[in-house]
């Protein structure tokens, strides 16, 4: 099948459109635009048949998106960074409805300072909402990343909203070649949405995201929510399989690079992945039996998987592109905390890089390397390293001389 | 005051607009779509415009919920409604509302849901969330031209949360978070913000005043809003008891000497131009609605704040003269 050339934006909306959405509540923000852009120019030209509209916040547009889904349509919207946060109390209400609609968010680090380049702050502040998450590194993956999201979110099993992680700027305004499926593959794929839980019509009048009193049905709705996206992890493998099958293309809970029989694991996700595995292909090189995780599905935290996988091996470096004030890495202590009662666990050590879209160079990746043999040599684990290079610490310097703080 | 079968030119389309349907308290519907049980406060105004509201609306309505008092009426594993619910967030019901209304029009058109499956979308909030933390999603709404209704039942504070000073709280009243004291003995030195004009502003087809102790003109109201898609805004007088510091049975008294006095006047405005529905032959004077109310009990004692009781009766004195002669050419 022929290739084209496309953005991660494009991408996305690609697989909005492949996805015969019915309804699209949007709201701009860099670096999402272009998506909802190109939605609204295939609704306008009869290409999609859906209605797009424009609200009024990101807080209105995923009160819209999810009462449209608790009613029965199949729903697309997108957010960035402020955005999401601005929209962020309705990320948990809707959720709560347990409505299938599917939201790409184009990371972007968060205010303030307020800037544009990514880093994932945003994502993982979603981390505890009930979305399901799903992290990209190439465009190919954020059009199929959305067809696989329906399928989940709306597994009876499931029933609960998906995200689907790309990084601005060097996934959403790279152009990569890219398969667009054929839509009566996908339809097969992805049947047409005919919701049988709960909808609004006059014949069936029901009350829904009604309040509870007293912890008992609060604590039973959440728990249920907690197993229906455990249980996601199930219907994900039956999803992934499935798609392979129609497309040829696997994407499974977690991406290997060169991990058979590594010794040395980088953890990573999203775009900068890339850089990571060109550091992995120069270490071997070099005869250092590096490999690489990128972690793909976060919520489900693919927790077995994650475990098998450190099994034996000696050395982890978790590299966070996020930070969390005064403690530091967020995907750190989640691997930490599927590691912990193992037997033979390797290593741990952990590294910051990336934020507000920094590059991660070849050299610091170098470092990283380095500081996992030293560890095992020395078996002594470094404190958590910020990562911030020589030439930028002087290019800021410069910077601070400007501004009258030198 | 009524104009019967008057027809109304709106960017070039002429819509007849009936007119009063219901000439009496017998003529209301029958049926009732809220049923009693509710944990709402005893004498809640609030809950009484809502019954006659939905009575009008009819069974096949959608009420979507902001935070507020009537949050509290849907407790899982009941309803007292007949009518669907959503409960959203305090911001956001009539974004919502834009959620469903579109949802059933794109499944009705693409043949997934029944015409007779379709539902009125009515937004239910407080006046916490309508004159404050709402005020963005209900300008879009309107903006929009949503073709929903929208109840803001304004009982002038923060009620749910035991009574603060909202966008709404009238002058000189006294709330939790507007106590009198050593440096202030008036309460709000703030004025109610007008909500019917920040509507009106952005002419929507339809918006009124409203209030529990005249059901007829509440009826008459929904009735005609009826007539038009688009949005359908109404703000409901709501005595809250335990807020007001009034006794419970007084509520609709109350909301009548609210009418009589003309600090709530009874008004419409099809495509932003105010008719007034009721008008008071005589007005009282606004002693008469205050003395009754715990929460302007120090404008009497300990010692009558005589200037400040002026105050407000000239406002609303102000209030019917500019309005009164400019939208209907009525001389006080």
């Amino acid at each position: 099948m022929e290739k084209e050339m496309l953005t991660g934006n494009a991408s996305a909306a690609w697989g909005v459109r492949l996805a015969e959405v019915d309804y699209v509540p949007a709201y701009p923000v860099t670096p999402q635009t272009e998506i909802i852009e190109t939605l609204a120019r295939w609704i306008c030209d009869g290409l999609m048949d859906a209605k797009f509209i424009t609200m009024d916040s990101e807080h209105s547009m995923i009160t819209a998106a999810g009462a449209a889904s608790a009613t029965g349509a199949r729903v697309f919207t997108a957010s960035s960074s402020q955005g999401l946060l601005y929209g962020f109390e309705m990320l948990y209400t809707v959720a709560g409805w347990r409505v299938p609609l599917v939201m790409v968010n184009v990371s972007r680090g968060l205010s303030s300072p307020i800037t544009l380049e990514p880093d994932h702050n945003d994502i993982l502040a979603a981390r505890d909402s009930g979305f399901l998450q799903v992290h990209c590194e190439t465009c190919q993956e954020v059009l199929d990343s959305i067809l696989m999201a329906y399928r989940l979110a709306e597994d009876e099993q499931v029933l609960l909203p998906v995200i689907v992680n790309l990084d601005g700027f060097y996934l959403s305004f790279t152009r990569e070649p890219v398969e667009v499926p054929d839509l009566e593959e996908v339809r097969r794929f992805l049947p047409t949405y005919r919701p049988r839980h709960a909808f609004f019509k006059a014949s069936q009048p029901m009350a829904q995201g009604v309040a509870v009193l007293g912890g008992l049905g609060y604590s039973y709705f959440k728990y249920q929510m907690h197993l229906a996206c455990t249980r996601a992890l199930e219907v994900y493998k039956d999803v992934s399989l499935e798609f392979e099958k129609t497309f040829g293309r696997k994407h499974g809970t977690y991406e290997g690079y060169m991990l058979d029989d590594a010794e040395y694991i980088l953890v990573m996700t999203n775009s900068f992945s890339t850089l990571g595995k060109a550091a992995v292909k120069r270490a071997r090189g070099k005869g250092v039996k590096a490999g690489l995780l990128r972690l793909r599905l976060l919520r489900p935290f693919p927790e077995m998987d994650i475990r098998n996988i450190m099994r034996g091996r000696k050395v982890v470096t978790v590299i966070d592109q996020n930070i969390s004030i005064g403690k530091g890495g967020i995907l750190h202590s989640e691997i930490a905390s599927c590691l912990c009662n193992e037997e033979k666990k390797p290593l741990l050590l952990s590294f910051i890089g990336g934020l507000g879209g920094k590059n991660i160079s070849p050299g610091e990746f170098e470092f990283m390397i380095d500081s996992m043999v030293r560890a095992v040599e020395t078996g002594e684990v470094t404190t958590q390293k910020l990562l911030y290079t020589e030439m930028e610490w002087k290019e800021m310097e410069r910077l601070k001389r400007i501004a009258g703080k030198g | 005051m009524e104009r019967n079968g008057k027809t109304k030119k709106n960017s070039g389309e002429r819509i007849k607009i009936m007119e009063a349907p219901i000439k009496s308290i017998k003529d209301l519907p029958l049926e009732e779509n809220l049923l009693p049980g509710t944990p709402a406060c005893a004498g809640c105004g609030g809950l009484l415009s809502l019954r006659h509201c939905l009575k009008t609306l009819g069974r096949n309505t959608v009420i979507v919920n902001a935070a507020s008092c009537f949050t509290l009426l849907a407790i899982y594993p009941f309803t007292p409604f007949k009518n669907s619910w959503l409960y959203t967030a305090m911001a956001c019901a009539p974004a919502g509302a834009q959620g469903i209304r579109d949802a059933l029009d794109i499944l009705i058109r693409k043949g997934r849901l029944d015409t007779e499956e379709d539902l009125k979308v009515v937004v239910l909030t407080g006046d916490g969330a309508a004159y404050d933390m709402g005020l963005s999603s209900t300008s879009g709404a309107i903006h929009r031209n949503l073709d929903f209704y929208y109840i803001c039942y304004d009982n002038e504070a923060y009620g749910n949360t035991g009574f603060q000073w909202s966008g709404a709280t009238p002058f000189a009243s006294r709330t939790g978070t507007t106590p009198l004291g050593r440096l202030s003995k008036t309460g709000t030195t703030l004025h109610k913000k007008d909500l019917f004009e920040i509507w009106r502003s952005q002419k929507p087809p339809y918006l009124a005043t409203i209030l529990p102790a005249h059901p007829v003109d509440l009826a008459n109201k929904f009735k005609k809003a009826e007539q038009f898609k688009g949005p359908k805004l109404f703000i409901t007088f709501s005595p809250c008891p335990p807020g007001w510091g009034m006794d419970p049975s007084f509520s609709i008294k109350l909301a009548k000497l609210a009418v009589n006095t003309g600090i709530w006047p009874l008004k419409e405005a099809v495509y932003g131009d105010v008719v007034h529905t009721v008008v008071p032959k005589k007005f009282k004077p606004i002693e008469e609605y205050l003395k009754e109310q715990g929460r302007f009990r120090h404008l009497f004692k300990p010692e009558r704040q005589e200037e400040t009781i002026k105050k407000i009766q000239d406002m609303v004195d102000n209030y019917w003269r500019i309005y009164l002669s400019a939208f209907t050419g009525n001389k006080m």
